[in-house]
């Protein structure tokens, strides 16, 4: 199959997901208890009210109708007005959502570029105590609640040594919040480690499953270095797999992150989430959910064509 | 010819001995095993010799440093914090194997129907696998917290739900070779049903693969009934699991509690980590890829 043709199809895949992510998210909507009037008058509101409301808001229309509406205002970018913030929630989404790919990004890139070189290394040292040390430490860091683990560094790194605050900087603006570095280095540490666990395995994996293959007996039969195979062929090589997994790991990032902010409390997209969950603002519940679904959608779709960019071999008839 | 009757379920015969040799040579996964037996000791005949009120508060006797007394201290409200740990203990485990064996049966049969299908069912069906995946669980789980307070059975069915995706992605895999197997095609030649393959030669088949996908579920499903309690959505008081046991724990480091918050966080990573040592331990005896 031609490249531009499993684009095509990839790329329509990706709508129909996101198609079926809007049903579940207008599913979530309908699910709440007496709809979404008693979100917005609250439990005191007498039927007469809500009957007044729903009929304003075109809520007793039939459902088809309902979902076709919401599917127009999503596509005109409008999500909503939070219940208790009195603001849009796509505004407050895109206050909060740099906020949240910083520091994701930061937690993510330290934990490959640790992830790559641990993962190689075990490979090459296969079933030696090094080996050994580093499946047992990932494994326990992938068995470890992420709130576990930060509450492990805050008793650690802040109170027991006082080398970092405990609290993530706050402030409104991307700038305020990246002014006080300190107070990132435990949220991004916090944010790394599953991921860390999880992608050296992977990188390990991958390793040794490119040291099996003929070119690297090739290379070693001609004499190239064991480093220089490693640098410039295995590596290379084993990345691939690692940028596909990385598309798909976007969802547990997220997840993580959410736990991240709201332990350091910084003032990211999660915890927009966190405290809307206390005050059940479902505007804002919902729309995040949809933003980040649609984010990770789009990060598997590019994860897929960086393989493809990266490793011409890769398959482009797979589904 | 033989009667559709007649044809006998085709299960490949697991091999159990080399298996389990496999499996024992894997020093990690019987440790995984070993910590299992132990925490279910622990949380269940525990209770028997070591008696703890976990019902009724002690506000005289809150907040105690560990002493021959109380083992491991009190909490905030005077319960003994060991009794606690084993109380706690059997919720963690109990739902999340509940939550776990669930969502491998909801994953075995989607990714079994899907995978035996093919074609544009099995499209659409993934498409809803992806659309599933594309929202973290955390969120979907905060929502519906936002709505309901779940009781236990409440909250397993939930986390069954939100957490099948994985498993019926490898089903469906195994189920896309299963499918064009002799003795499928032989069934379907003699015009058996949909249903009658998938239920007693296609899962039967994919045995291992759900197997251990049930592992590593049960594994996932403790750790996300923890974070489901720490976040404070989980079972309600007096009852009370491992993560919930951990929702004070920054106000205990603040107060420098470490008994409060080491107990509960260590009995977690060692159990999740078990079962992905025995996860780990069964994929490599059956000898299958995946995860």
């Amino acid at each position: 199959m031609p490249v531009a043709l499993y684009l095509i199809r990839r790329l329509a895949q990706s709508v129909i997901v996101v198609f079926f992510v809007t049903i579940i998210v207008f599913g979530l909507l309908h699910a709440l208890p007496g709809g979404p009037a008693r979100g917005i008058l609250g439990v005191q509101a007498t039927p007469q009210q809500i009957a007044h409301f729903n009929h304003q808001q075109g809520l007793d229309r039939p459902l088809p109708v309902q979902y076709w509406k919401f599917l127009i205002r999503l596509l005109h970018g409008n999500l909503g007005t939070s219940y208790t913030l009195n603001e849009s929630v796509s505004t407050l989404i895109l206050q909060r959502l740099p906020k949240t790919l910083v520091l994701t990004g930061c937690s993510t890139l330290l934990a490959l570029l640790l992830a790559v070189p641990i993962g190689m290394w075990q490979a090459v040292r296969r079933n030696r105590p090094v080996d050994y040390t580093f499946t047992l430490l990932s494994l326990v860091f992938y068995s470890t609640p992420v709130f576990f683990f930060g509450i492990v560094l805050i008793a650690v790194f802040s109170q027991e040594l006082p080398w970092f605050p405990s609290e993530a900087p706050s402030g409104d603006t991307l700038g305020q919040v990246l002014s006080q570095p300190s107070g990132l280095v435990l949220p991004i540490i916090c944010g790394a480690a599953a991921t860390l666990a999880v992608f050296s395995r992977y990188m390990r994996a991958a390793t040794l499953d490119n040291l099996g293959e003929d070119y690297v007996r090739t290379a070693r039969a001609g004499g190239t270095s064991e480093l220089r195979i490693l640098l410039r062929h295995v590596l290379r090589n084993s990345l691939t797999p690692i940028v596909a997994m990385l598309g798909y790991y976007v969802p547990v990032i997220f997840g993580g992150s959410l736990v991240v902010e709201q332990l350091f409390n910084y003032p990211g997209m999660g915890l927009l989430f966190w405290n809307a969950a206390q005050s059940s603002d479902y505007p804002v519940l919902l729309g995040c959910v949809l933003v980040i679904a649609i984010a990770t959608v789009i990060g598997t779709f590019i994860a897929d064509v960086l393989q493809l960019v990266i490793d011409p071999r890769v398959k482009v008839g797979r589904s | 010819m033989t009667s559709l009757e007649t044809v006998p379920p085709v299960v490949k015969a697991p091999a159990l001995p080399l298996t389990l040799r496999r499996f024992l040579r894997n020093r990690l996964a019987v440790a995984g095993v070993v910590v299992v037996v132990f925490f279910v000791l622990f949380t269940f005949v525990g209770p028997l010799f070591y008696h703890t009120d976990q019902t009724v508060t002690d506000l005289l006797h809150i907040n105690l440093k560990p002493s021959g007394h109380h083992l491991l201290g009190t909490d905030a409200v005077g319960h003994d914090e060991l009794g606690r740990l084993m109380y706690g203990g059997r919720i963690s485990m109990l739902v999340g194997l509940a939550a776990g064996l669930l969502a491998t049966l909801i994953g075995t049969l989607w990714g079994a129907a899907a995978g035996y299908m093919g074609g544009w069912v099995d499209a659409l069906m993934m498409r809803v696998v992806d659309a599933g995946i594309a929202i973290p669980a955390l969120f979907i789980l905060l929502v519906i917290s936002a709505i309901t307070t779940p009781t236990t059975l409440g909250l397993i069915i939930i986390l069954g739900c939100v957490s099948w995706l994985v498993p019926s992605r490898l089903v469906r895999a195994e189920t896309l070779t299963l499918r064009s197997r002799d003795y499928v095609a032989t069934l379907r030649a003699l015009g058996g049903g949909h249903t009658r393959a998938i239920v007693r030669h296609i899962i039967p088949n994919a045995v291992s693969t759900i197997v251990v996908a049930a592992t590593f579920q049960v594994a996932d499903a403790i750790l996300l009934v923890a974070y489901v309690s720490y976040l404070g959505l989980g079972v309600q008081p007096p009852q009370t699991d491992w993560g919930g046991m951990l929702t004070a724990g920054l106000d205990a480091v603040y107060s420098n509690r470490w008994w409060l918050i080491a107990p509960p966080g260590l009995a977690i990573v060692l159990v999740v980590c078990a079962f992905n040592a025995i996860g780990d331990g069964l994929r490599d005896s059956f000898d299958i890829r995946g995860r």
